[in-house]
């Protein structure tokens, strides 16, 4: 019953597709990332002006679906006229520019909340050492707060590398070709639903798993001081 | 006992009376076969579905199912059979098994009026052209031109023309009447216009539409074969076919 023989003659296509996926998370974890940072920096803020538009800016973006953030970037942004007439069309004109848009704004809202919660996490005794120390407000965050911060975040921002390269996988509704869209490609032109979604899998699955290995490499590094020590 | 057992299920499986079918049409593929505003299914496939039906004296289901999933959900037992302008090629026949066609038109390029692209490898150098995936117009486009144009595959038709309208695409590959009653003739499309010649050519776009059935179902095969004679003699096919086309769309 199972048909492999296409899925090697197309093994190509996954490949191309393969590639797309890598280049859209990766950018898309880059650029989130850094639009993340100043989000969390704000959110823990004591002023009450500035700490509501990034606490908005998570709570819009944890609570829509991917999904439905990428149609309203692709579908909703070509139904206007002004901006499929404006300069800005060069990019939304693009499925592969919207993916990627839709992408970073999502991941950015997700890793802000992660931040966020490191952030407060700090211990006070650490910033009270560092006050004690005559450090400025700017040394306190590059010093200490930031560098704790990450370490804490680790773990649960792997989760988050994760989650968007799965969550990736709507790219293929837009037309673009990445691992899903080959999958798709490939079932609905030979009817093989089950070896060509499989095969999207497994690739998906090697990612993950360099994935897990890169970020278990950073926490053994990032940790070391934690570590037990032979004598 | 067990050869005995197998048999009482082979035979009543070759028995078996078709008094219900379901049907798998598509819903998003005007004016063939789309969905109101209300959820009913309307269309010619529809149409030619229900007086299918009635000719068989079975009651029908009628059931919506993206294009992609089309046949395996066929083959997964989900309907019974699948009416929904679906073309008679030699890759499907590995699969299903098809009727007689039941209508036959001509493939066609549109592009945007005033665009002036012309349909040949140079003319469409680098051009975006849209398809519904795993189509006979995608076979085509792929094979014929795939070396010149970027193909942008959709999973349905009318998705094709909303990037259309929305100026993602230079040019659209479909289906000559349908593309005139679902897209130019309407108010999205009225930017738009039929360009090049129409494609025939039985070894892209096969012999027309037919009605695909699971390969074992030999009784079904001949009462739908059977039901497209007699909708063809008795004038319910050419009520049907005015309805919603001034030709015949059958084809020769």
């Amino acid at each position: 019953m199972m048909d492999y023989e296409v899925i090697f003659s197309n093994i190509p296509l996954y490949f191309e597709g393969l590639w797309v996926t890598i280049q859209l998370v990766l950018m898309a974890l880059v650029l989130g990332f850094f639009l993340a940072l100043p989000i969390a920096l704000l959110a823990t803020s004591k002023n009450i002006l500035l700490r509501v538009p990034p606490k908005s800016y998570i709570y819009f973006f944890r609570g829509t679906p991917l999904l439905v953030q990428m149609f309203m970037i692709y579908h909703g942004m070509g139904q206007f006229e002004a901006i499929r007439e404006s300069v800005i069309w060069i990019v939304f004109k693009e499925a592969y520019w919207c993916a990627l848009i839709a992408f970073a704004l999502n991941t950015a809202g997700y890793t802000a909340e992660i931040l966020r919660g490191t952030i407060e996490q700090t211990p006070f005794g650490e910033i009270e050492a560092a006050r004690a120390c005559g450090m400025s407000k700017t040394t306190l965050y590059r010093r200490i707060i930031l560098p704790g911060t990450f370490r804490r975040a680790l773990p649960a921002y792997g989760n988050e590398v994760i989650f968007m390269l799965h969550g990736s996988a709507v790219a293929g509704v837009i037309t673009i070709v990445d691992l899903f869209g080959a999958a798709k490609i490939v079932n609905s032109r030979y009817f093989v639903p089950f070896e060509s979604f499989i095969t999207a899998g497994f690739f998906y699955l090697c990612v993950t798993f360099i994935i897990v290995g890169l970020f278990k490499k950073l926490e053994f590094r990032w940790y070391a001081h934690l570590h037990p020590r032979t004598i | 006992m067990s050869m005995l057992v197998l048999f009482t299920l082979v035979s009543t499986v070759s028995a078996k009376e078709w008094k219900k079918i379901r049907v798998g049409v598509e819903g998003a593929y005007p004016p063939f076969s789309s969905v109101q505003a209300d959820g009913t299914l309307v269309g010619f496939d529809i149409d030619i579905a229900k007086a299918i039906c009635a000719e068989i004296g079975a009651t029908c289901t009628l059931v919506p199912q993206d294009w992609d999933g089309i046949i395996p959900a066929l083959l997964a037992r989900k309907y019974d059979c699948i009416i929904a302008s679906m073309s008679i090629t030699e890759e499907r026949k590995k699969k299903v098994a098809f009727s007689k066609k039941y209508y036959n038109t001509p493939a066609k390029f549109a592009r945007k009026k005033g665009s002036g692209i012309a349909i040949s490898k140079s003319g469409m150098k680098g051009k975006v052209v849209a398809v519904q995936r795993a189509t006979t117009h995608d076979n085509f486009i792929t094979a014929e031109f795939g070396d010149s144009v970027t193909i942008k595959r959709y999973g349905t038709q009318d998705e094709a023309y909303l990037d259309a309208v929305a100026g993602r695409v230079d040019l659209l590959l479909a289906d000559s009447i349908a593309m005139d009653d679902g897209f130019l003739k309407t108010d999205k499309g009225s930017g738009w216009e039929f360009v090049g010649p129409n494609y025939t050519d039985p070894k892209y776009f096969g012999e027309g539409a037919g009605i695909a059935m699971r390969k074992g179902d030999k009784k079904l095969h001949q009462l739908m074969n059977n039901a497209i004679d007699a909708i063809r003699a008795n004038g319910t096919y050419k009520r049907i076919n005015d309805k919603y086309f001034n030709i015949d769309i059958y084809g020769n």
